[in-house]
């Protein structure tokens, strides 16, 4: 099967997400390529391994999707691709549908693995809150699918890479969006709806400063705080951060709770969690019954500690 | 200003939506409501309107979700259209992108709205789509929409940090749920939503229905969990060793 | 000892002299869309069309607050709008005396006897009777709350709607929208049990029956099972005391809504003595006795509530269910047979009734027309059934069956009543709740998640009680809530204690008007989301 992975770049690097995707692609086997589009990109190119196409060229500058949209239209005609595989992201998701209506190919997104059955592209991904898996395939060549962020680890490989210049010619109606400022945030951290990690507090903190190594551990983590209704109802912190029941709904793929008991409401909150870990003093606390890993132990020694491995890892 | 907000109606979370075994498709039997996220592309559009303006809005569904769209109707909006049509059961992103963009085809609008994602659909991203079908430019994830002559400005959020992007009119836009709160129906707008037109469309009406490019093969229950862990009666430095052990293994660190 | 009644919460008067610039205008404005109220709206579109109709219902949709068994006698349904959907005929009813491990059948007694009636969820029904209502005519509101009567020269004038968009400590929020003033000629009451607006009207207008309302709760629960239930099941005794001190007057229900779905529930009067009586744990208690466990096993939970029935009866009735431009029906006004445990049928009569003086512009008309209806008989032939079990199970057995046999010729007097939240409850009665397991038994929150409730947190509170209280009173009120809304706080010096009231978690049954507190209505669309109870 020919695959093309498309590549997303942020400052000067590829995306993990993107590489992940790349290598399962290459997992898959057949003929796999990727594209990188972009202004100023050739040089990443070099370092990929594989073929390489890029497209460069000072239109493609801001990240906006529907120039991208025609070079890989133009590419995928001319190339015979028969699948082109996304990381999920706000651009690529743009891309990936835009390309999808071009092209009337199907796109089947939110995927965390795929694999070739009978010659064919067979995409998983989950549904309902992560309750059941679904098999999903395409009735067109060429296949769309876009892989949920962090699905895939990438590769080891690399190595020099055949580069290829993409022709770009972008057509009027792709380039009337117009990127005005672009300001790039050191994360003052997501929203607890859309963070991939969250960290909470509960009442077992003991106090409301405490809350500061609830906040550390989020930064390092780049992710999001969060609160129990317990903590939130005695005014420890706001109510914009509470997860249970009747607070918001979470689904981040890593969720620590910190000094949480585990009551049902709270559970409900934050039930579509992918990996939860706890950490309480508790032996008994009903959180450990649903926590993949369960830390019994004092969180005011841990945490710091924990925080602190993990920024030393991340930098 | 002309703005057509395209909403989708979603099972109502209370009923709780399972998939139907046979057919893989959700069972909607259950009450439709507007899909929050929906409900802030509505708001915004109310917003923008303007006093000479309209606000149409726009959905592809089973005929019950008439009641849901009348919900944009209480909010403000001054009329609904509907594309009701067996021929779209099960439709996926190309079909439903056809038949919207074929819906506002008809309505000619200067903007159109979209909400940022379905409920249960998790980074669907019609608006590209039905921009790509309509030839419109398109700006997702808006979170402040400002109009200005001839163009729409919006500041978007991404994960890397805020773009201000500018885009001329007709146009797409796609809002985030952190534009706006959208507003509670005044008791005066649910009664008054009753007598506003409510659009029901065929597939004929909007070009026909194309038939979807993916597929449904099998449901199956979800990996499990994975083996339970537990870290007791170690010193502190240990437990945190442990967690971070655990998060590399898990790919997550 | 303790007194509930000793500690009244903070007045409340719901009433307000028209003030909306902009009012919205209707010929009848009832509030409530259950039984009652869809009925009166349904007769309403049937006898005057050309009148405008608007049914006010608080809950996020019809049926997410409505809960009941349910076996319905389908007569004046019927009568009302031809055949309706239901689980079908009662297919056959056993009644059981139980102690913690035996079953003991006991002859049906004759007020319980189901031939003819039918099972339905009275969720269900409603959102279907809301339909037909809709089609005559009628415009249904939910997510709207009304809070207030609207009083015009002591003439009710319409209802005023809740605001939404108000903050914990009611400041407007950027969503803030005023409720709005909806005017009527006529306003029909039909909110169900512990209706705020109705005990209020009835203060203010001097409506005050013989005796005083009286509540039972009842928890019930709803269940997916591996094989059909065949008969409709009633039981008394375990877990209830028998001994009159205890006061507990109840029993179960367990109804076949189909093959797949079992409903049962546990029913407990409020004026029981025991403190650390928690009717929902007892319910979980229930389900572990082998009869119940049987039907239950291999099944699997899906839905939860609980609801307060007015038990008062007859004596407890309104004098006169009307008042200038203001009608009365439904559970709010106490219409319940409660030895038959049956006031759907009397829900939709009332309404119907209520419909038609509305209709004929004499309210004046409703009571008589009460009065000369078969209600008023059924009723008060039953009329002192449930004080009899003030004896206790045996005694009141006893009695009741009496009064039964006479029709209600014996005994003559009217049996007065004391209302629940003056009853003294003592504290220390050892009783355990088992450790919730999580497959067959649960504990509150998870039962609170299964109704559904998705009460919007940022929102005053809409319970009022007095605070601070002595412990007991406190802890009586935790264990009485089935849905954990109470806590015990800080104490204080003087041994009283705070309480706080995590409101987002109430399901509006109403327990807490019964005990000394008083249940208002939240902003629209909180609350439950029932949708098979």
């Amino acid at each position: 099967m020919k695959t093309l992975v498309y590549l997303e770049q942020h400052g000067d690097a590829v995306t993990p997400a993107s590489l992940g995707v790349l290598a399962k692609a290459q997992s898959l086997g057949g003929d796999v390529a990727a594209l990188l589009a972009g202004s100023g990109v050739r040089a990443l190119a070099d370092r990929l391994g594989g073929v390489v196409f890029v497209a460069d060229h000072a239109l493609l500058e801001a990240p906006l999707p529907q120039p991208r949209v025609d070079v890989l239209e133009r590419l995928v005609r001319d190339e015979g691709f028969e699948a082109v595989l996304f990381a999920q992201s706000v651009l690529a998701s743009d891309v990936a549908a835009g390309l999808a209506a071009r092209l009337d190919a199907g796109l089947n997104w939110d995927l965390v693995d795929a694999e070739v059955r009978g010659g064919a592209l067979v995409g998983v991904r989950p549904a309902l809150d992560d309750s059941v898996y679904v098999d999903v395939a395409w009735a067109t060549t060429p296949a769309l699918a876009l892989f949920r962020a962090g699905a895939f680890d990438a590769g080891s490989g690399g190595g020099a890479s055949e580069v290829r210049e993409v022709p770009i010619a972008l057509g009027e109606r792709s380039t009337r969006v117009e990127l005005v400022e672009q300001a790039v945030e050191e994360s003052s951290g997501p929203s607890i709806q859309d963070a991939d990690v969250i960290v909470a507090g509960g009442r077992g903190l003991g106090a409301p400063d405490r809350f500061e190594l609830v906040e550390e551990l989020a930064r390092v983590l780049g992710g999001a705080v969060a609160a129990t209704r317990a903590v939130v109802d005695a005014g420890w912190y706001p109510y914009a951060a509470q997860v249970g029941q009747t607070g918001k709904t979470v689904s981040p793929k890593l969720y620590v709770a910190i000094g949480v008991s585990g009551a049902v409401q709270h559970k409900v909150g934050m039930q579509g969690s992918g990996t939860v870990v706890a950490i309480n003093k508790d032996p008994h606390a009903p959180i450990f019954e649903f926590a993949d890993l369960a830390v019994v132990g004092d969180l005011h020694e841990i945490v710091p500690k924990l925080t602190e491995l993990v920024r030393a890892r991340r930098s | 200003m002309k703005v057509a907000v395209c909403v989708k109606a979603v099972p109502s979370a209370a009923t709780g939506a399972p998939l139907d075994p046979q057919t893989f498709r959700l069972d909607r039997s259950g009450d439709l409501a507007l899909s929050e996220y929906d409900a802030h592309a509505v708001e915004e559009a109310l917003r923008v309107r303007g006093d000479d303006g309209e606000v149409v809005v726009l959905s592809l569904g089973p005929e019950r979700a008439g009641e849901a769209l009348r919900k944009a109707l209480a909010m403000g909006a001054d009329r609904s259209v509907l594309i009701a049509d067996a021929a779209f059961e099960g439709a996926d992103l190309l079909a439903t992108s056809a038949a919207l963009a074929g819906a506002l085809a008809r309505e000619q609008a200067e903007l159109v709205l979209f909400g940022q994602q379905s409920p249960e659909g998790n980074g669907a991203c019609l608006w590209a789509a039905v921009a790509e079908r309509l030839r419109l430019p398109v700006v997702s994830q808006v979170a402040e929409l400002a109009v200005e002559e001839g163009a729409v400005r919006g500041k978007r959020q991404t994960e890397l940090g805020y773009e201000t992007l500018r885009a001329p009119l007709p146009a797409v836009v796609a809002v985030s749920d952190a534009i706006n709160e959208p507003r509670y129906p005044s008791l005066k707008g649910i009664m008054g939503a009753k007598a506003k037109p409510q659009e029901v469309l065929s597939a004929a009406d909007v070009g026909g229905a194309r038939d979807s490019g993916t597929r449904v093969l099998a449901l199956r229950p979800p990996p499990p969990r994975g083996e339970r862990r537990r870290v007791e009666n170690g010193s502190a430095s240990d437990a945190a060793e442990a967690i971070v052990q655990f998060l590399v293994e898990k790919r997550l660190l | 000892m303790i007194r509930p009644a000793d500690y009244p919460p903070p007045a409340v008067d719901p009433f307000g002299a028209p003030t909306d610039p902009e009012p919205v205008e209707v010929d009848v404005a009832i509030v409530g869309a259950g039984p009652a109220g869809l009925a009166a709206a349904i007769r309403l579109g049937q006898l005057a069309p050309h009148l405008s109709v608007a049914v006010l219902e608080k809950g996020t949709a019809v049926g997410s607050h409505l809960l009941s068994g349910a076996v319905v006698r389908p007569g004046p349904l019927r009568e009302l709008v031809g055949d309706f959907p239901s689980y079908g005929e009662v297919p056959g009813e056993a009644v059981y005396l139980l102690t913690q491990r035996r079953a003991v059948r006991v002859p049906t007694p004759p007020t319980m006897r189901n031939e003819g009636n039918v099972v339905v969820s009275l969720s269900q029904l409603g959102r279907w009777l809301a339909e037909r209502a809709e089609a005559g005519g009628a415009t249904v509101l939910p997510e709207t709350a009304a809070v207030a009567l609207l009083v015009d020269d002591e003439r009710v004038v319409g209802v005023r709607t809740g605001d939404k968009g108000r903050g914990r400590d009611a400041e407007e929020t950027a969503r803030f929208e005023p409720g709005s003033d909806v005017r009527a000629k006529v306003t029909i009451l039909a909110e169900g049990t512990a209706g705020h607006l109705t005990g209020a009207a009835v203060a203010r207008f001097g409506l005050g029956g013989v005796n005083a309302q009286v509540w039972a709760l009842g928890v019930k629960e709803v269940w997916r099972v591996a094989r059909p239930l065949s008969r409709v099941i009633h039981t008394l005794g375990w877990p209830l005391r028998t001994a009159a001190r205890w006061r507990e007057f109840g029993g179960s229900f367990i109804y076949p809504l189909g093959e797949e779905l079992v409903s049962l529930g546990l029913v407990v009067g409020l004026d029981y003595a025991d403190a650390e009586l928690s009717v929902h744990d007892l319910l979980q208690s229930l389900k572990l006795h082998p009869l119940v466990r049987e039907l239950l096993d291999g099944g699997e939970r899906v839905q939860w509530g609980a609801k307060t029935i007015p038990e008062g009866g007859f004596l407890s009735l309104p004098r006169r269910c009307s008042a200038p431009g203001l009608l009365l029906c439904g559970d709010a006004a106490g219409f319940v047979n409660v030895p038959a445990l049956k006031g759907v049928h009397l829900a939709v009569e009332t309404g119907r009734l209520a419909a038609e003086a509305a209709a004929s512009g004499e309210l004046e008309s409703y009571d008589a027309a009460l009065r000369s209806s078969w209600i008023w008989a059924e009723l008060r032939e039953v009329r002192n059934v449930r004080q009899a079990f003030g004896h206790g199970l045996w005694l009141g057995g006893a009695l009741a069956g009496a009064m039964t046999l006479t029709r209600g010729r014996f005994p003559p007097r009217d049996r007065r009543n004391e209302p629940d939240a003056a009853q003294p409850v003592v504290t220390g009665a050892g009783r355990r709740a088992p450790a919730p397991d999580g497959k067959l038994t649960f504990d509150k929150l998870s039962s609170v998640f299964l109704s559904g409730n998705r009460t919007r947190e940022d929102q005053p509170s809409h319970i009022r009680i007095a605070s601070p209280v002595p412990r007991e009173l406190g802890e009586l009120w935790v264990r009485m809530c089935p849905a954990q809304v109470y806590e015990v706080g800080e104490e204080h010096p003087d041994g009283t204690v705070d309480v706080q009231v995590a409101s987002s978690n109430c399901v509006q049954c109403g327990a807490i008007t019964a005990k000394g507190g008083r249940l208002t209505p939240p902003e629209g669309g909180s609350g439950p989301e029932y949708t098979l109870t």
